[in-house]
């Protein structure tokens, strides 16, 4: 024994037990080990590796279609998903909608001091799953930290780039009367499987939240040679948010069709409980498209085979109506109009 | 103004405690408010309490009573 | 869902739909009023009146705790919150209705006010344990659905002597309220508008029985249907209301027997007895002052009533001189008569309490019914 000390010895990262601190947001040694052993271990590629302040990127075929999103939802781990996946879904669907093929992720995150590692650990491998499954890479990163009590945990921004060939234009503002709307599946299951898990809401319910990219399934409709007039993903503030956001756009209303609208039923009793619509609860991996009549069928074929679209519909149409006004035929047989709330819809005792 | 909803109980627990289940989805309930209630059972349920056992006989009458008036009236009209 | 979807079965809804048109006289006018809110947001989400016939027409009333809790009230929980440093626990219903100074409960939590929502008073009872260092005072509002579980709190406190515990007591009764519909002026003249019966609350008879509107019934002679809370509960209350009218007749029957007694559930009605007394006069916001119609916690537990510890003193507030409420809660205006519907007032900018929460008689007719405002109208 000579009491020798290993060369350039430093200590590892004690990610089962560590917690973040000021340094790690420092730009220093702590920072770069954070960095190193903890985000890149998990989200390396070839454009991280360029190891610069900004990352080249190749040229793409079409357009560049670039959306951003910020990402805090609380608590960062719900039955069905987590942060980091979010993060990574939200955005590659913001850029799938637009008719474009995501390629390219960049994600910032704001850290609040004391957050455990083990949690950004698993938070970073989610993240790094999700864009393993979607097709896209992490080209590019930041992190901050923030004194204790100023940020919840962690926050998450992400910025997707993605390509639109030439040849597809979707946009809010082209729906026509006569057109069909369909929704990819259950609404609803994102807000609640939250609300599950929320302190003061204490059910256990085996409601998943639908967290999920859905670039696969709009390359699919997209193929489909459906005329698709305007894709959008309805996230918070749900479905009844989204369809009265395009009739405005679009000047035009829309009849719902409240039977044709697939709501899980565990979703259903969920909103039953606390007095909530499922219209009006965000969703993370669902769609709405709005297309030629004549290509409805074939566009709900198309959206089936699909493993996201499986519990396709069509659930309404698009009417004139200089008001905007969205409508909806109830189950029960008469119609009300789906509003668009001012706020999160909260819960009620009345 | 009350919202209240069915719901089965499925445990009864101590403290006048029990878990109902409404189309799958869980909940803790107070039974502070009822009495002899079993597992089972049906209670409407409002803000955690539960209010009242619902009896599943009259349910099943005013159903059919319901149901009743649609074929009278298709029975006249034809 | 088990008793719920059953009630809710739109085949059967057609059928009660020509029930319901056979039986009425095709030159006579029926105005039926909905008390409770709960059933005015049934009756906008389904769409109930498309499958009435046109010379039916659901009024709606004042059953609506979160619409008539006076401006005044909130103010006091907004107090506590921001002055005295309390963690304010209310339903989530309170939080965004708007108080004085620009403020709501909502506003005065973004301005650091410690307020959560709660789903149940069993989490404002835990929250006080929890903070045994701070005062944790339960904006209890609701009818006589609500009240039984803010009792068993009040009992629980006591017994497990919860010092830092108390509840701000908003507690208001139904059978006062429709007096107070009955006895106002506009409606008693019957050369307004006649108001020819009643659908009676579904959950605060589960609590008080349908006993208590027999009153109505024979002193005003005025039909009482008390119905259940799904949309096929509240047709087949209207059928047998048309009925009733049709045949002369003014008694009360109960469509909700699968839940409703003639004396309702005695548990629950001793235990609020024990912790609460009446409040000689309320105010409630639309009606003013009605007597003998809301609650306050009894001399033994007070210790628990927020009032008393923090020695609040209430302070009313005028509502907006457009405002229509007070005639559209009585039945005598429609929320489209109001001068303010919908520009001024809508659910994002409530001016009165037929707009402050989503089951108001203007909130439901703007969320759920405005389209028909549109049709009506001719170009």
């Amino acid at each position: 024994m000579s009491g020798q000390v290993k060369k350039g010895y430093a200590r590892p990262l004690d990610i089962r037990h560590g917690r973040v601190d000021m340094s790690h947001g420092g730009g220093g040694r702590a920072m770069v080990q954070l960095i190193t052993d903890l985000f890149a271990k998990h989200l390396a590629n070839e454009y991280l590796a360029q190891g610069n302040d900004g990352t080249c990127l190749p040229q793409g075929e079409g357009r560049l279609v670039v959306s951003t999103d910020s990402h805090v939802v609380s608590p960062l781990f719900f039955p069905g998903g987590d942060i980091g996946g979010l993060s990574v879904h939200g955005t590659v669907n913001d850029v799938a909608v637009m008719g474009a093929t995501p390629l390219y992720l960049t994600a910032g995150f704001i850290l609040e001091e004391g957050f455990p590692l083990a949690d950004l650990a698993r938070i970073v491998e989610s993240m790094a799953k999700a864009a393993k499954d979607a097709g896209v890479k992490l080209v590019a990163g930041d992190t901050k930290v923030v004194e204790q009590g100023k940020g919840d945990g962690v926050f998450i921004t992400t910025t997707g780039v993605g390509f639109l060939p030439d040849g597809i234009h979707l946009s809010g503002n082209l729906a026509q009367p006569g057109d069909v709307l369909l929704v990819s599946g259950s609404v609803g299951d994102h807000g609640m499987a939250i609300m599950s898990k929320r302190e003061n809401l204490s059910f256990d319910a085996p409601i998943l939240s639908d967290s999920t990219a859905l670039n696969g399934l709009t390359a699919a409709m997209l193929a489909s040679g459906a005329t698709i007039r305007v894709m959008r993903d309805p996230t918070r503030g749900g479905l009844a948010a989204t369809i009265n956001e395009i009739a405005h756009q679009s000047g035009v209303g829309i009849h719902l069709e409240e039977a044709a609208i697939p709501v899980k039923p565990e979703v259903d009793a969920a909103c039953e409980l606390l007095g909530l619509d499922p219209l009006n609860i965000a969703n993370e991996g669902k769609l709405i498209a709005i297309c030629a009549a004549e290509d409805a069928e074939t566009l709900l074929a198309a959206m089936r085979t699909h493993p996201q679209g499986q519990q396709a519909a069509i659930i309404g149409k698009v009417v004139e109506d200089p008001h905007g006004f969205v409508q909806m035929k109830t189950k029960f047989g008469g119609r009300r109009m789906v509003d668009w709330l001012s706020g999160e819809q909260l819960p009620r005792i009345c | 103004m009350c919202l209240a909803i069915p719901a089965r109980v499925v445990e009864i627990a101590a403290d006048d405690q029990a878990i109902v289940d409404l189309g799958g989805v869980r909940k803790n309930i107070s039974l502070a408010l009822v009495e002899d209630v079993q597992v089972g059972d049906y209670v409407i349920v409002h803000v955690g309490y539960a209010l009242t056992r619902l009896d599943p006989e009259e349910a099943e009458k005013t159903l059919t009573l319901m149901a009743e008036a649609g074929l009278t009236e298709q029975a006249a009209a034809s | 869902m088990k008793y719920v979807d059953e009630f809710r079965d739109g085949e059967v809804a057609q059928g009660l739909a020509r029930a319901i048109a056979a039986e009425v006289w095709p030159d006579r006018r029926y105005n039926f009023m909905e008390f409770c809110g709960g059933h005015t947001h049934a009756i906008s989400r389904y769409g109930v009146p498309d499958l009435l016939p046109p010379n039916v027409r659901m009024i709606h009333g004042p059953g609506c705790p979160v619409c008539v809790l006076p401006i005044g009230r909130i103010d006091l929980a907004i107090k506590l919150a921001l002055e005295n440093g309390v963690i304010l626990c209310t339903y989530a219903d309170t939080m965004r209705v708007p108080a004085s100074d620009g403020l709501s409960l909502m506003r005065a939590k973004a301005r650091g006010g410690d307020v959560r929502m709660v789903y149940a008073v069993t989490d404002a009872l835990k929250i006080a344990r929890d903070n045994p260092g701070k005062d944790v005072v339960f904006f209890a509002i609701g009818f006589e659905t609500t009240t039984p579980p803010t009792a068993v709190a009040v009992r629980q406190a006591d017994a497990e002597q919860l010092k830092n515990f108390s509840v701000l007591c908003c507690h208001v009764l139904t059978p006062s309220a429709i007096m107070n519909i009955l006895e106002s002026p506009e409606v008693r003249d019957l050369g307004t508008v006649p108001l020819d019966g009643f659908i009676g609350p579904a959950h605060v008879s589960t609590v008080i029985g349908s006993r208590p509107y027999e009153f109505f019934a024979e002193e005003y002679r005025k039909p009482v249907v008390i119905a259940g809370f799904e949309p096929l509960d509240v047709m087949q209350a209207i059928r047998m209301l048309v009925r009733q009218v049709n045949e002369g007749r003014a008694m009360v029957e109960n469509e909700f027997t699968r839940a409703v007694t003639p004396e309702g559930n005695a548990k629950a009605q001793n235990l609020v007895s024990e912790v609460f007394e009446l409040r000689r006069s309320f105010e409630w916001r639309g009606l003013g002052e009605v007597p003998y119609s809301a609650l306050k916690i009894r001399e033994r537990f007070a210790e628990y009533d927020a009032e008393r510890r923090f020695n609040l003193e209430y302070r009313p507030v005028p509502d907006n001189k457009a405002c229509a409420c007070g005639a559209i809660l009585r039945g005598v205006k429609k929320p489209t008569d109001c001068k303010i519907f919908g520009t001024v007032c809508t659910p994002e900018n409530p001016m009165g309490s037929c707009m402050v929460s989503s089951e108001g008689a203007c909130a439901a007719h703007y969320t759920y019914g405005r389209h028909k405002d549109v049709e009506e109208t001719p170009t």
